[in-house]
C-alpha cells in the first residue's frame, strides 16, 4: 500500500526534505559557497575577520586593565585598553558636573522617563490611559527634578554634562519637534496664505542653515539682541535651536507623508461631515504619519547624534567631558578608550530607536505595501 | 578672527556700553552673585583639566581660584564656563564670563580691536616643533617638504606660514582641530611634524609610550605670552585680576608660600611682605578688597612657583622647565611691579 492512501486528501503530513537539502551544511553551502565567486568572497572575509577580531578581542578584554589609577599604572597591567580610566570617570561621563549628593535626582528622572515613555510606545500596556496622564506631566516633573527649586536644591544648567546632557538635548528635541513639525507640515499646506508663507519661510530658513551656525547664534549672537543685563540660559537657547532645527526636518518628512494620501481620503472625511481638525486627526494624519515613520525616526536619530555638536560652543557633552578628562596629565593619551565608550552609548540609543521604528512599521502594516 | 566674529564682538561691546551705564562695577556684581564667572578652556593638558573627582584644575583655573579666594576667601566660589577658541572672546565681551584664564595669546589686535584688556602674563610660551627622532632632523629649517599637523584658527597657523616663507622652504599643512586629534594623527604618522606651543608639545610628548623617540626642535618661532584677560570698561576689575596675579608672582619672589603664609602674615622684617599680606598698610582697600586679600589667594592656591610645580613643573608628567617663566632674579621674565 502506498503512503498516500493512508491520509484523507488535503491532510497529507509534510514529508522530510530530501537528504542534503537541510541543516547547517546546506545553509552554509547555499549562503556562503554557492559559486566560485562566493567561495572566494567567503574565504577573503574570513581571513580579514581573522586578522581583525583576535587583536580587537585582546585589546578590549584580554590585555585590558579594568581598574587602574593612572595611564602608567594601566600600561603596567597590560598593553590593551585602559578601562580603569572610564571606570574612574564614569560618574563624570554620566552626570557631568552635577553635584555628587544630588545625582539621585538624575537617576530618578531617568527612571520616570522610562515609565513615561512606556505607555506612549507600547499601546497594549495595562492601565495605559492613566499612565498617559503621567507622561503629560512628566516634562514638568523632570524639569523640577533636574533644576531644583520648590524644596530641592537649585542646580544650574552649566552643571549638566555627559550622557545626561545628551539625553536632555535629545529627548527634549524629539518630544517637542514632533508636534511642532506636524503643525508646520499642516501649515505649509494650509489654504490661508499668511500661515502657509509663515510656515514655508520658517522651514526653509531652518533647513537652509547648518545646525552649528544656529548653535553659534544661540551661544554668542543672541546675547546682543536681548536687552542688556538679561541672562538667558545657554542650555535653554540650545534646546530651542535644536528643537526648531529638527522640527523643520520633521515638517518636510510629514509633508511627504501627507502628499502620499490620496485626495479621496480628504473628500471622504469631508463627506462624513468632519471638520478640518477632526478629519486630520481621524483620517489623514494616522495614515500620513504611518508612512512617515522611517523618515521621522531617521530625523530623530540624526538629531540625537547632532547633539554632540554642542561641544563646539563649550557645553560638556560626553565628547567634551572626554576632552577635559584626557587633559589630565595622569590619563593623557587614552582617547581611543573614550571614543569607543561613547560610540557604544550612541550605538545602543540609536539602534534601539531604529528597532522600535521597525516594530512600529510592522505593527501598523495594513497590507497596502504588498 | 573672521569678519563675523569681529562683528559679534563689536556688537557685544556696543551692548556693553549700554549695559555699563546701568549696572554697578563687576566686583559688586560678582559679590552679589556670590561667585566668580571665569572662562576656561575645554581642556589643555596641565593647563585645564577635570580631576577624577570631577572639578576643574590646572595652571589656568588656578588663576580663577586665586581671584575667587581674594574676593571670597573660597576657591570653590568659581563658576567655570568652558569656552572654545571660537567662543572665548564673545563670552567675555557679552558678560557671560567676567575674566578669561585660558591659554590666550596677548596680541595687539585682541587687546585693542576686540576691546579686551590683558592684565598680565602667567605663562611665556612660544611655538615649537616636534618630530620623531628617527626622522633625523635636528632643526626646523631642515623641514623642507614636511607635512605639518597644525591646529586651525589659531595664531600658530599664521606663525607657521611666516616661518616657512621667511626661510624659503615648503611644507604641507595637515589641518586638525584639537590637541588630541593632533596627537593621534602625529602618532599614526599622518604628519611628519607637529607644531603648537612648546608647552603643548611637551605635554603631548610626555603622553607617548616612548617620549625619547620624539625630539623638540631648538627653534621657537613665535612669542606667545599667555595670560588672563578682562573686557574694556571696568579698570577697577582689571586691577583686581592683575594684582592677584602679581601677588602670586611677588609671593614667590619674596619666598612666601602657602605653608609659611600664615606665619608671615603676623609680621616680618620685610616691609614689602608685610604690605603684601596686609600686616602693614592697607593695599586691599585701594582695590575694593580687605587687607588680607593676597594672603587668602596665596594661602588657597600657593605662590606662582607652587602652582607651576603642581600642574606643569618638572615633577609632573608634563615636565616643563621654568625657562622664561622663572623669576627675573633667576634669569626669567617674571617681574611683578612692587607692592607699594
Amino acid at each position: 500500500m502506498s503512503a498516500a492512501q493512508k491520509y484523507v486528501p488535503g491532510e497529507h503530513p509534510d514529508l522530510k526534505p530530501p537528504l542534503g537539502q537541510t541543516g547547517l551544511l546546506f545553509w552554509l553551502r547555499t549562503n556562503f559557497f554557492s559559486s566560485t565567486f562566493n567561495v572566494v568572497l567567503t574565504l577573503v572575509t574570513l581571513y580579514f575577520l581573522y586578522l581583525i577580531l583576535p587583536p580587537m578581542f585582546n585589546w578590549l578584554f584580554v590585555d585590558s586593565a579594568f581598574v587602574a589609577d593612572s595611564r602608567v599604572h594601566c600600561r603596567e597591567l597590560g598593553t590593551g585598553a585602559c578601562w580603569g580610566f572610564i571606570e574612574k570617570r564614569f560618574g563624570q561621563f554620566t552626570y557631568g558636573f552635577y553635584p555628587l549628593e544630588e545625582r539621585w535626582r538624575v537617576n530618578l528622572t531617568f527612571l520616570l522617563f522610562v515609565i513615561a515613555t512606556l505607555p506612549v510606545l507600547w499601546d497594549n500596556m495595562p492601565g495605559r490611559r492613566s499612565f498617559l496622564w503621567f507622561s503629560l506631566v512628566f516634562p514638568f516633573v523632570a524639569a523640577w527634578l533636574l533644576l531644583g527649586g520648590f524644596g530641592l536644591e537649585t542646580v544650574d544648567t552649566d552643571q549638566f554634562g555627559g550622557f545626561m546632557l545628551t539625553m536632555v538635548i535629545g529627548v527634549t528635541g524629539i518630544v517637542f519637534s514632533l508636534p511642532l513639525g506636524i503643525l508646520l507640515a499642516l501649515g505649509r499646506q494650509s489654504n490661508l496664505h499668511f500661515i502657509r508663507w509663515l510656515c514655508t519661510g520658517f522651514i526653509e530658513f531652518f533647513r537652509g542653515v547648518p545646525l552649528i551656525t544656529l548653535l553659534f547664534v544661540a551661544s554668542t549672537m543672541l546675547n546682543y539682541f536681548l536687552p542688556p543685563g538679561t541672562s538667558f540660559d545657554l542650555l535653554l537657547r540650545v534646546l530651542i535651536m535644536v528643537t526648531l532645527f529638527s522640527a523643520a526636518y520633521i515638517a518636510e518628512v510629514v509633508r511627504g507623508g501627507l502628499q502620499a494620501i490620496p485626495k479621496g481620503q480628504h473628500e471622504a472625511a469631508d463627506a462624513m461631515g468632519l471638520k478640518y481638525w477632526a478629519s486630520m486627526r481621524l483620517v489623514v494624519l494616522p495614515q500620513a504619519l504611518k508612512i512617515s515613520i522611517p523618515g521621522i525616526v531617521n530625523t530623530f536619530i540624526g538629531l540625537f547624534k547632532d547633539s554632540t555638536l554642542v561641544v563646539i560652543i563649550g557645553l560638556l557633552d560626553p565628547l567634551g567631558i572626554g576632552r577635559a578628562s584626557l587633559s589630565d596629565s595622569k590619563w593623557q593619551g587614552l582617547s581611543t578608550e573614550v571614543y569607543v565608550f561613547i560610540a557604544l552609548f550612541f550605538f545602543a540609543c540609536c539602534f534601539s530607536m531604529s528597532r522600535y521604528s521597525i516594530y512600529l512599521e510592522n505593527k501598523l502594516n495594513t497590507g497596502h505595501r504588498n | 578672527m573672521n569678519t563675523l566674529s569681529k562683528f559679534a564682538v563689536s556688537a557685544a561691546a556696543a551692548a556693553l556700553l549700554v549695559a555699563n551705564t546701568s549696572t554697578a562695577g563687576t566686583l559688586d556684581d560678582t559679590r552679589a552673585a556670590g561667585e566668580l564667572k571665569c572662562g576656561i578652556s575645554t581642556g589643555v593638558p596641565g593647563f585645564a583639566f577635570t580631576s577624577d573627582a570631577g572639578d576643574w584644575q590646572g595652571f589656568d583655573p588656578a588663576v580663577c581660584q586665586a581671584v575667587a579666594a581674594a574676593i571670597f576667601g573660597d576657591t570653590s566660589k568659581v563658576k567655570y564656563t568652558t569656552t572654545t577658541g571660537k567662543t572665548r572672546f564673545t563670552a567675555l565681551a557679552s558678560g557671560e564670563v567676567d575674566m578669561l584664564a585660558r591659554n590666550t595669546t596677548w596680541t595687539f589686535s585682541r587687546d585693542t580691536d576686540l576691546k579686551l584688556d590683558f592684565v598680565g602674563v602667567n605663562y611665556y610660551d612660544g611655538q615649537g616643533f616636534m618630530a620623531p627622532a628617527d626622522l633625523g632632523v635636528g632643526s626646523a629649517k631642515e623641514l623642507d617638504g614636511a607635512s605639518v599637523c597644525i591646529q586651525t584658527g589659531t595664531t600658530t597657523e599664521l606663525n607657521l606660514a611666516d616661518f616657512f616663507r621667511v626661510n624659503g622652504i615648503s611644507y604641507e599643512a595637515v589641518p586638525i582641530e584639537t590637541n588630541d586629534e593632533a596627537r593621534t594623527n602625529y602618532e599614526a604618522g599622518r604628519c611628519d611634524v607637529y607644531t603648537t606651543d612648546a608647552s603643548g608639545l611637551a605635554a603631548t610628548r610626555s603622553s607617548f609610550d616612548d617620549p625619547s623617540a620624539h625630539v623638540l626642535m631648538p627653534e621657537i618661532i613665535s612669542k606667545e605670552p599667555l595670560g588672563p584677560l578682562v573686557r574694556h570698561g571696568d579698570s577697577e576689575w582689571a586691577d583686581i585680576v592683575r594684582w592677584t596675579l602679581n601677588a602670586l608672582i611677588t609671593a614667590e619672589e619674596l619666598g612666601v608660600t602657602s605653608e609659611n603664609v600664615d606665619k608671615m602674615a603676623t609680621g616680618t622684617d620685610n616691609p614689602e611682605i608685610n604690605r603684601l599680606l596686609g600686616s602693614e598698610g592697607d593695599l586691599g582697600a585701594m582695590i575694593g578688597l580687605d587687607k588680607a586679600w593676597a594672603w587668602r589667594a596665596i594661602k588657597a592656591v600657593g605662590n606662582y612657583g607652587e602652582i607651576f610645580d603642581k600642574y606643569i613643573g618638572k615633577d609632573t608628567p608634563i615636565g616643563l622647565e621654568r625657562g622664561l617663566n622663572a623669576q627675573w632674579t633667576d634669569g626669567g621674565l617674571l617681574y611683578s611691579p612692587p607692592f607699594r
